[in-house]
């Protein structure tokens, strides 16, 4: 029994992706969308954070929102997975419910 | 219960009167309380400051939502999980909420508090065993 959670604020925002990571169990799935890609980027103030507070959970990035804002695949961070809108659609049949952090 | 009876979660995020999230969950929750689901309501980060108790919306010509929260027992609405880090972070205590009650018709309608203060593993264990969550 797992759980699809998405993302859809920049961690610069808001306390979202934060409270995301504190709420999800081990082996859920994370999907950092629209502005959330924002957390999946490597070399910044919160990469870190998202490393430590997201090693027990299954970390995901859509690729097409990474690519809309400019932001290289290689900026991505290492150990979170690029996923189109198909895998999006795996993602949330996967898992038995979605949660979406607002 | 009956077996397509489905746990729905929803989920508070946000403070009361900056955003029409809150109202509108509210307005769901109403709504979907006609279907006989098995709801409970989840409260933290900001959402705790929707259950303030002493909201007074006049001089803002906002419509004051919050004595809706106590009609909800009305509804079968008697699960208010209310997360105990988020309270703290912000400096409330359960004091500083709204005394939500609900009759219990198992019970003899005794009238017994809906707010459920939970730790934030709780809430997580709360989140993970529900069929649908809806979030605002």
């Amino acid at each position: 029994m797992a759980t699809l959670h998405t993302v859809n604020k920049s961690p610069f925002q808001n306390q979202t992706l934060i409270s995301c990571l504190g709420h999800a169990k081990a082996g859920d799935s994370v999907l950092m969308i629209e502005d959330g890609v924002y957390g999946a980027m490597s070399g910044n103030a919160m990469s870190e954070v998202v490393a430590g507070m997201g090693a027990s959970v299954k970390l995901y990035v859509l690729g097409a929102d990474v690519a809309a804002r400019g932001i290289d695949a290689g900026r991505v961070a290492e150990g979170i997975i690029s996923v189109d809108y198909e895998g999006f659609v795996d993602l949330a049949a996967n898992n038995d419910r979605t949660q979406n952090w607002l | 219960m009956s077996e397509d009876v489905k746990k729905f979660l929803y989920v508070n995020r946000k403070a009361p009167y900056g955003t029409i999230y809150a109202q509108e969950s509210l307005e769901v929750v109403l709504i979907g309380a006609a279907f006989d689901q098995d709801v409970s309501m989840a409260f933290l980060d900001d959402g705790v400051f929707q259950l303030t108790k002493g909201q007074d919306t006049k001089a803002t010509g906002l419509k004051n939502f919050s004595p809706t929260f106590r009609a909800l027992g009305d509804y079968e609405v008697t699960k208010l999980y209310v997360e105990q880090e988020s309270l703290d972070e912000r400096g409330l205590t359960l004091d500083d909420l709204q005394d939500i009650q609900y009759e219990d018709e198992d019970d003899d309608y005794e009238e017994k508090p809906s707010i459920i203060v939970v730790s934030r593993a709780q809430m997580a264990d709360v989140m993970a065993d529900q069929d649908v969550v809806l979030s605002f």
